[in-house]
């Protein structure tokens, strides 16, 4: 039985490795923001939706199961979580009632697994209920497949097998051990059989074989622990088959909980965006080969959730386009947009929904991002060093359609050098089919890929209002000579005034 | 059939095969360590007095050097311990059968006794048909082993024994276990529980999953109670166990005397092989030496102290090997030289040779002739105690005094270092007074001594130097080379090391 909600036909695997930039990736992009968001200060939230977010799909189907899957919650929020809370309850009641499967004796293993295995069977029927009484409500692939699997697996039939097991591991009758004659004629092969029963032909046979009996005097405290200790040989084998079902039953709620957690935490997402009153919408993905990039609205969700409050979006079309080149002034919004991109295309890659009116991207095989750092304080290399080693762990990962976002990238030494080594980097990755996002005050480098009148290339610029002011809003135009430094200058030297 | 024992051809007296104490000269020689780590993984066998047993006929060392020779055919060694093994079982059982205390149990581990030790004998016989073997050891064991697997009364217990294990291989009953009473009948083809309790969770199955399964305590034994359902089981199966009581008392003596005998004399060689095995793989070569009772030309080429090189293997050390020979009338090997040069080790090596080789065994060296002696005699200093200087000295030449006493022409002598802690003088006198002794009686011996007059008392001594290196003269070779003593250029060169020649002197004055 497998809840495959996170995909048509796989478990979503949470051992699976963080990519190798990963942090780089929530430092540039602060997924942390957005992953506390998510998880609510649940830790096993945040573990589950890390992975998810950071290991993302690569292929508009699967990216659309995921969506259609989340719609489902959106719609049914309460039904989800009350789901959710059948495996939390599972590891909470092994905790309270100390529930475990690790005793010295088969007897005391027995006796774990039976406990918990009654712990689960009520679980279980409960999850059934929601099927029966929830199941038409849902409409995607992924839920409709998950309630009909309960349906079926987890009739009355079944549990009323399941009880009746139960009550035999209870060995009313005796512990009835089969067993042959090894080396020095001591018992070997000591096998569990069933109690009763028989074919007619075993009744004729056992006529005819007679049965010896004896007893253990009550006083005979050595015999009874040699007693004891072949009735445990007997129930070793079912103590730990009826252990390794309890983990069978525990590790499918585990799986279960593990493949919601991702849904719960786009609902905890959601619920907060939409109180603030941000739009979302679900993203179209298109193919790794082609090259799209249109939104409209698209905000950077961490500020709108370090803020607390509706915040400016970008409209945008960068479609057929490889390299989207932007400058303008100081604190313009140019970080900030350079972060809306990154975070969209994690969010939409893993399924979720995007902070934009509308969004369209095609996929990249990884993201990565490329950042102004601050000096190295162990003063182990320079900077520009540290920038270009950076820069040379990123090409050892990188793949073709990948995507790159850099911000103020290189400037560490003169603007002459800085925008040559960029330029030819840049270059670089455009021929090898990469997509490149490119925040630069380098003058000369955006300069320099302006005037090649690419069609493959954009250039966006901060706004600057007349007067000095700042609207946040990138808008289509060729690079300046002057980043308005001058602006901020009188900004933070006539405040007071 | 007149195969004896393999390590003595013919018939040799109990008392003349093994010597239940260590001669007096081991500790002197670390021969001590040496068969200590030999026989280290052998102590049942309890092979030591063989090996404090020399022997004193040439024909008997040839004996042992054909078997020793041929066992070092990997594939013979690999029968000779799969043998071994399988008897170790057998002793072990047979240890066990004696104390157990319920019959159907003791029966039923004696049955495994005498299974192992057919399994053994057939194997063994087996193998050794399709051997090359040459030694007159091993042709003779040979010949014995099969006339005896081909005797009707080894067939019978060989057909008996399998008779038995095959019928209780039948047996198959079940118990049932209610609060503390206990049923036992035969078993009627019950299913597996446990298969069909896991059948029914199997559905819920994410992956693989810790197997939960208990290791109980299995040791080999039986309580009270498993012996009650055994007797049970008995009386299920009466044919099948009054079968196995009349086996057992049949085959009470099944071990044959000869082939108890061989399977300990036997690990003599297989335990001095596997101690070589491993300094051969450091690079270490041994010889199967010529041995004379007459000639006393002796030589050894890559000759080393085994017991030093044991421990050095173990550490990865470097092992350095020296060669030594005496010619014509040379009878005398005088070491002289460096302290902590490797006198005293090429003085022990000189003694380790005569000694294994007196045994019938392989010797350190590429190739070497060593002569047969009645008996080996060392003085090594011990410890020293300034307190008690005259004492020493006196005790010294008592020791010595007895030596020279019981010695004849055909013994070995090795001196080391005697008369240090007296004055230059008496040393001198004594030593040379000792020395002519022992030229007089033609003995071979080896004299490590500081006194270089002793090197060139008559043409039956000759001189070996312990050396170092001539750019570092602090830094030691443990080279011992033929060559006249001269006390000097050492000294000299150890001047130079304090800086104290005539030229540092100077230089340290000027500066």
């Amino acid at each position: 039985m497998k809840a495959f909600l996170m995909y048509p036909d796989q478990d979503f695997d949470l051992q699976q490795p963080l990519p190798a930039n990963e942090q780089a990736l929530t430092q540039d992009l602060e997924l942390n923001t957005l992953l506390n968001a998510m998880a609510r200060g649940d830790k096993f939230l945040y573990n589950v939706d890390q992975k998810a977010l950071l290991t993302g799909l690569y292929n508009p189907d699967s990216i659309r199961y995921r969506q259609n899957v989340l719609k489902d919650c959106l719609k049914n929020p309460s039904i989800v979580r009350e789901i959710y809370q059948i495996p939390i309850e599972s590891q909470d009641n092994k905790q309270k009632f100390w529930m475990g499967l690790y005793s010295s004796t088969p007897g005391g293993l027995l006796y774990g697994g039976l406990e918990m295995m009654r712990m689960f069977v009520g679980l279980l029927k409960r999850l059934k209920n929601i099927a029966d009484e929830h199941a038409g409500e849902f409409e995607s692939e992924g839920f409709r497949r998950f309630f009909a699997m309960i349906q079926k697996e987890l009739d009355d039939e079944y549990f009323a097998i399941v009880q009746d097991h139960l009550k035999e591991l209870r060995f009313n009758r005796g512990v009835l051990i089969s067993a042959e004659l090894g080396k020095g004629n001591e018992g070997i092969h000591y096998t569990l059989r069933k109690q009763g029963k028989q074919n007619l032909r075993q009744r004729i046979e056992a006529l005819k074989s007679p049965t010896y009996t004896f007893y253990i005097d009550p006083r005979d405290i050595g015999g009874g622990r040699a007693l004891e200790e072949l009735r445990e040989k007997g129930i070793n084998q079912v103590a730990s088959v009826m252990a390794q079902s309890a983990d069978h039953i525990d590790n499918f709620l585990k799986m279960l909980r593990i493949e919601l957690a991702f849904y719960i935490g786009c609902l905890n997402l959601y619920e907060q965006l939409t109180q603030m009153g941000e739009a979302v919408s679900f993203p179209q993905p298109v193919a790794l080969d082609e090259r799209r990039h249109a939104f409209q609205g698209l905000y950077d969700v961490c500020l709108a959730l370090t803020m607390k409050q509706k915040i400016v979006g970008n409209d945008g079309n960068a479609d057929n386009k490889d390299l989207v080149m932007i400058t303008g002034a100081n604190q313009g919004g140019k970080s900030t947009f350079l972060r809306s991109i990154g975070l969209a295309q994690l969010m939409m890659q893993c399924g979720m929904f995007t902070p934009a009116d509308s969004f369209c991207a095609n996929i990249c095989s990884g993201l990565f991002t490329h950042y102004k750092r601050k000096e190295d304080p162990t003063m182990k290399s320079g900077k520009l060093d540290e920038e270009l080693k950076r820069m040379s762990e990123i090409v050892d990962q990188i793949t073709p359609n990948s995507m790159v976002l850099f911000n103020e990238s290189f400037a560490a030494t003169n603007e002459r050098e800085g925008s040559e080594i960029a330029r030819q980097i840049t270059h670089a990755l455009l021929d090898e089919g990469i997509k490149v996002f490119y925040v630069t005050h380098l003058y000369d480098l955006a300069h320099s890929f302006h005037a090649k009148k690419m069609d493959n290339a954009i250039f966006l610029r901060a706004e600057r209002k007349a007067g000095g002011g700042r609207s946040y809003k990138l808008f289509e135009g060729e690079p300046l000579q002057t980043s308005y430094g001058e602006d901020l200058y009188h900004k933070v030297f006539t405040s007071g005034d | 059939m007149n195969f004896q024992s393999i390590l003595f051809e013919g018939y040799v007296g109990l008392t003349e095969r093994e010597t239940p104490g260590e001669p007096a000269f081991f500790v002197d020689l670390n021969l001590d360590q040496v068969i200590d780590s030999i026989t280290a993984g052998f102590k049942e066998y309890n092979l030591k007095p063989f090996f404090y047993t020399p022997l004193h006929d040439v024909d008997a060392i040839l004996y042992r050097h054909e078997v020793m020779q041929e066992l070092e055919d990997a594939t013979l060694m690999g029968s000779i311990r799969s043998f071994a093994d399988k008897m170790v079982i057998v002793r072990r059982l047979l240890g066990l059968v004696s104390k157990l205390d319920f019959q159907n149990h003791r029966e039923g581990w004696f049955l495994e006794a005498v299974t192992s030790y057919c399994e053994a004998v057939v194997s063994l016989v087996q193998e050794l048909s399709s051997a090359h073997l040459k030694s007159r050891g091993l042709l003779a064991f040979r010949e014995y082993i099969t006339f005896y697997a081909n005797s009707e009364n080894f067939s019978l217990l060989q057909m008996d024994t399998k008779k038995n294990k095959a019928a209780l291989a039948t047996v198959k009953y079940c118990f049932n276990i209610k609060h503390s009473t206990v049923k036992v009948r035969k078993y009627e083809g019950e299913t597996d529980y446990s298969v069909e309790v896991a059948g029914i969770f199997e559905k819920f199955k994410q992956g693989a999953v810790k197997d939960y399964k208990i290791k109980l305590y299995e040791g080999s034994g039986m309580n009270h109670v498993e012996a009650q359902i055994l007797d049970f089981v008995a009386e299920l199966y009466p044919e099948i166990f009054t079968g196995l009581h009349h086996y057992y008392a049949q085959y009470s003596h099944f071990l044959d005397e000869t082939i108890r005998v061989f399977d300990r004399e036997i690990q003599f060689y297989v335990a001095y092989l596997k101690h070589l095995e491993r300094l051969k793989h450091a690079g270490l070569k041994f010889c199967y030496p010529q041995i004379s009772r007459t000639d006393k030309e002796v030589f050894d080429e890559d000759g080393f102290d085994i017991a030093l090189a044991g421990k050095l293997v173990s550490e990865d050390s470097p092992i350095v090997r020296n060669d030594f020979y005496l010619k014509d009338q040379e009878r005398i090997i005088v070491v002289s030289g460096p302290n902590q040069g490797g006198k005293t080790t090429f003085a022990r090596t000189f003694g380790q040779l005569h000694y294994l080789a007196s045994l019938g065994c392989p010797v350190p060296g590429k190739k070497a002739r060593l002569f047969l002696f009645d008996r080996i005699f060392t003085h090594f200093e011990k410890e020293e105690n300034i307190k008690n200087l005259r004492g020493k000295l006196q005790d010294d030449l008592v020791r010595i005094n007895d030596i020279l006493t019981q010695a004849t022409p055909n013994s070995i002598i090795i001196m080391n270092e005697i008369f240090t802690s007296t004055t230059l003088n008496d040393a001198v006198f004594l030593g040379k007074k000792i020395m002519e002794r022992i030229i007089q009686l033609d003995m071979l011996c080896v004299f490590v001594t500081f006194i270089d007059e002793l090197a060139s008392l008559s043409e039956k001594t000759i001189s070996m130097v312990s050396t170092v290196v001539p750019e570092n003269p602090a830094l030691r070779t443990f080279k011992i080379v033929r060559k006249p003593a001269d006390g000097l250029a050492y000294a000299i060169s150890i001047a130079e090391k304090y800086r104290l020649t005539y030229d540092g002197l100077k230089e340290r004055i000027h500066s």
